[in-house]
């Protein structure tokens, strides 16, 4: 009565014609961004996250921070005033993945570092409540009690650079090294160690000179969140888009 | 044919030894060893099958009807009722954990961060994926009036679907996640998925070549779009470089702005193309069927289909309005997300149309009800949705609990009832069973879930728009009047009433596997017995 | 490649392929010959076995 072949066909069809018809939008509205030199603003002072940095970094992604937190300050006036000038692009362009968030059930975090003390971080790690009573957040006492341990410090540098994060041979190769001397200010090779990462915080985060715990780690990312640009010297009318 | 199913189960089993003895991190080795206890397990299931000799049955069966595999669908029905009850359930937790955060007991594996992934995944994906894999393999049968394609093929789908939720449940209680939302799990875990999904679209496919009806029924052009545009979405959006074969932890290969975008527009097909176009194959199937009405319109399916399609997959950038993403794609995320409202309209009127002549339906019959209003729903949050996505309401309602009222307006109302609809359709008729064991309990269910609903987006919407407000306060000196915490103080009294309206919508559907339970025995309620909605298409059994 | 010819191109060809798309549905789903064939198609959740 009608050919099987036809009907296999037109199957076939309706497949090419939805794929054609979605895949559109994706590519005029993501494709653009990776070319249109608009897209990142020029600034000055962004850096590739320190091996320490970076494993607490890893470990807000891991305990799920971005859930409650964002890291995106919109360029509204009550936000400018709460929590600072308004994130740039360039500043999460070495962010795989990004973390800018979706819901603020806690503040935004895009330039928490420098507000608070190491302190405060440490207590309020241990047990929120204890330095903000209205706080929901849960405690995360566990961080200050386990060693860091990251299997491959270099390796993880290393997959950065092939995703485009501007890793150098030498940080790679001192990867291992920078991990452990970013909290012991002591320690002979920080210069090199500033040369490579400039303006990254050397010090015991977590107050217990011990151990290189993953709260180090963790509060190291945080005291560095939105301290890199250099806003003096950023130009907004030159970056209007 | 079943042979090269053994080698495979074989070769998987092999890499997941392999994956355990060399891995990096000790999720990777536990993952590992699920990953070869299930290959073997599934050997194992292979060959005792074989020895039991089933054969592929025929076109048709004794009468000369289609012999349907109902098997799968039964199995759909459990999985689907089991993950609902875990995905509402952990739901309820973590919305205790944000009214009394000492429920978070400060340990790793129950930290409100790893539980929120594993209520959404398990609620979208758990819940909400086996409704659509069991619901599409069901209609596309029916529709074109063929046995599902495959012997084994389909039961991989199943099983293989099944362990994509378990390494990635297990996966983000362990802190293991990409940290994108609705696309938590790690590089390997996407890997299996999309495994799974090709052999997924093969078998819907396959069985549509083989259809016995002239024409390709709209229920099922939703679900290809479905199933084709997830599987698009789902790999761009996950490719990323694993630091090593042996661990589990990946960076993406997008940074930054570029990142967020292909995040957002995957995370709304997600809701565009998962929770939408794929439950609409299921209102043009059940309700024209539970009603026993053709559609209102075929017309005007036809142009909901397309135009849904068509601009669903522009809006993403609405999520990203004031960010640092480029005026241009947030006008135009917003101007596609309000284009939307009107074929989502055009499908509202379409399946609500269906009742037309039929309205008494909605008296006489709770499942009608639970479809019915499901549509109603899906009307309200696709109204609700263009309106947030306008910048000047987002503004003030991103970042608050508006979109997490919104999310579960769609999720709760429209998502999760039609599939209730669809559950309470199916059971009897797979298991083939005259009616359900009560329509009461229907009706009961459909209440006490129905309150729950109302208490939970009421709540967020006060909630949202309350802390919208306060944040952006100023006090008579031109100072902000409130601190962050004070904001978060003023959830409270709504986060609790919150979190009692997930319990009542957990109690609803325990209420409803207890009936499905008692229908899939044959049981039928006492007191009803005689005045229960009868299964049209089994009026003969017991 | 800049903004400027980006959203040129949109607002050009990008307006006539989308709104060319739109028509051609709509034709699709309104020519009268179709009108039987869709009836049809309408019933098949029904007559099943």
């Amino acid at each position: 009565m009608f050919s099987h072949k036809k009907i296999e066909k037109n199957s076939i069809l309706m497949l090419v014609l939805v794929l054609i018809v979605v895949s559109i939008g994706g590519l005029i509205e993501i494709a653009p961004l990776f070319y249109l030199e608009s897209t990142i603003e020029k600034v000055k002072g962004m850096r590739p996250y320190s091996p320490l940095e970076l494993a607490g970094r890893d470990i807000y992604i891991r305990e799920g921070c971005y859930n409650c937190h964002s890291q995106m300050i919109r360029p509204l006036r009550d936000e400018a005033e709460r929590y600072g000038h308004y994130s740039l692009a360039a500043e999460s362009m070495y962010d795989h993945p990004f973390q800018w968030g979706s819901k603020r059930t806690g503040p935004d975090l895009a330039r928490v570092g420098g507000r608070y003390s190491d302190e405060w971080h440490v207590t309020h790690m241990n047990n929120p409540r204890d330095v903000v009573p209205e706080s929901i957040m849960p405690g995360y006492p566990f961080l200050g009690k386990t060693p860091l341990h990251v299997p491959d410090v270099a390796g993880n540098l290393e997959t950065n650079k092939i995703v485009g994060v501007p890793y150098t041979d030498d940080m790679i190769a001192n990867a291992e090294l920078d991990l452990a001397i970013q909290v012991n200010p002591d320690a002979d090779e920080i210069d090199a160690f500033l040369e490579r990462y400039p303006k990254a915080q050397v010090r015991n985060f977590d107050g217990n000179p011990m151990m290189l715990s993953e709260l180090d780690a963790l509060i190291a990312y945080l005291q560095m969140m939105g301290t890199l640009v250099d806003f003096t010297s950023y130009d907004v009318d030159a970056n209007k888009r | 044919m079943n042979l090269l199913w053994l080698a495979f189960t074989i070769i998987c089993a092999l890499i997941g030894v392999m994956l355990s003895a060399k891995a990096v991190d000790s999720t990777m080795m536990l993952h590992g060893m699920v990953f070869s206890i299930a290959s073997v397990l599934s050997a194992f299931a292979l060959i005792a099958r074989n020895y039991r000799n089933i054969n592929t049955p025929g076109l048709a069966d004794a009468n000369g009807s289609v012999n349907y595999n109902t098997e799968i669908i039964k199995a759909g029905v459990i999985a689907s009722a089991f993950w609902g009850i875990v995905g509402f359930a952990v739901g309820l937790v973590i919305a205790l954990q944000l009214a009394f955060p000492a429920l978070n007991f400060d340990l790793p594996w129950t930290n409100f961060g790893r539980l929120r992934p594993l209520h959404t995944s398990a609620v979208i994906f758990a819940f909400g994926g086996n409704i659509l894999i069991m619901t599409s393999f069901h209609v596309v049968q029916r529709t074109c009036r063929a046995r599902l394609a495959g012997d084994i093929a389909p039961w991989f789908v199943f099983w293989g679907y099944q362990l994509f939720i378990v390494l990635a449940a297990t996966g983000y209680v362990l802190g293991v996640t990409q940290s994108k939302e609705y696309a938590e799990p790690e590089w390997y875990v996407d890997i299996w998925l999309t495994l799974v999904w090709v052999v997924y679209l093969l078998v819907f496919l396959a069985t549509i070549w083989k259809r016995q009806e002239k024409h390709i029924y709209v229920a099922n052009w939703f679900y290809l779009a479905f199933i084709v545009t997830i599987a698009m979405l789902h790999i761009v959006n996950n490719l990323s470089v694993p630091v090593s074969l042996a661990g589990v932890k990946s960076y993406s290969l997008f940074a930054g702005v570029q990142s967020a975008l292909t995040q957002w527009w995957y995370g709304h097909n997600a809701v565009g193309f998962f929770l939408t176009a794929g439950f609409l194959g299921i209102m043009y199937y059940f309700i024209p069927k539970r009603v026993n009405r053709p559609v209102y319109s075929y017309r005007l399916s036809i142009i909901h289909f397309w135009s849904l399609i068509f601009l669903y997959i522009w809006a993403g950038p609405h999520h990203l309005h004031y960010t640092a993403l480029p005026d241009w794609a947030q006008t135009l995320g917003m101007t596609f997300s309000i284009m939307l409202w009107m074929p989502s309209w055009g499908g509202m009127i379409n399946g609500l149309m269906t009742l037309s002549g039929a309205w008494d339906k909605l008296r006489t019959d709770p499942v009608v009800r639970f479809l019915v209003t499901s549509v109603a729903f899906y009307g309200m949050s696709t109204f609700e949705g263009p309106l947030m996505s306008i910048k000047a309401v987002n503004a003030l309602s991103h970042y608050t609990d508006w979109t997490i009222g919104h999310v579960h307006s769609g999720a709760l109302g429209w998502v999760a009832y039609i599939s209730f609809g669809a559950l309470y359709f199916l059971t009897p008729v797979v298991w083939k069973r005259k009616s359900l064991y009560s329509d009461a309990l229907v009706n009961l269910h459909f209440w006490i879930s129905t309150v729950g609903i109302l208490l939970y987006i009421t709540a967020m919407w006060v909630s949202g728009i309350l802390q919208g407000l306060m944040w952006r306060a100023y006090d008579a000196f031109g100072f902000l009047e409130y601190s962050f915490s004070e904001t978060v103080e003023a959830m409270h009294p709504f986060y609790v009433i919150r979190a009692l309206g997930g319990a009542l919508f957990l109690i609803g559907a325990l209420i409803m596997v207890y009936n499905l339970w008692r229908t899939v025995r044959g049981d039928v309620r006492e007191k009803e017995a005689g005045a229960l909605v009868l299964n049209m298409e089994f009026a003969g059994a017991r | 490649m800049d903004y400027h010819s980006v959203s040129t191109f949109a607002q050009s060809y990008g307006l006539l392929y989308l709104f060319g798309l739109f028509i051609a549905v709509l034709v699709y789903a309104l020519w009268p010959r179709n009108k039987e064939k869709f009836d049809k198609a309408a019933h098949i959740p029904l007559e099943e076995d």
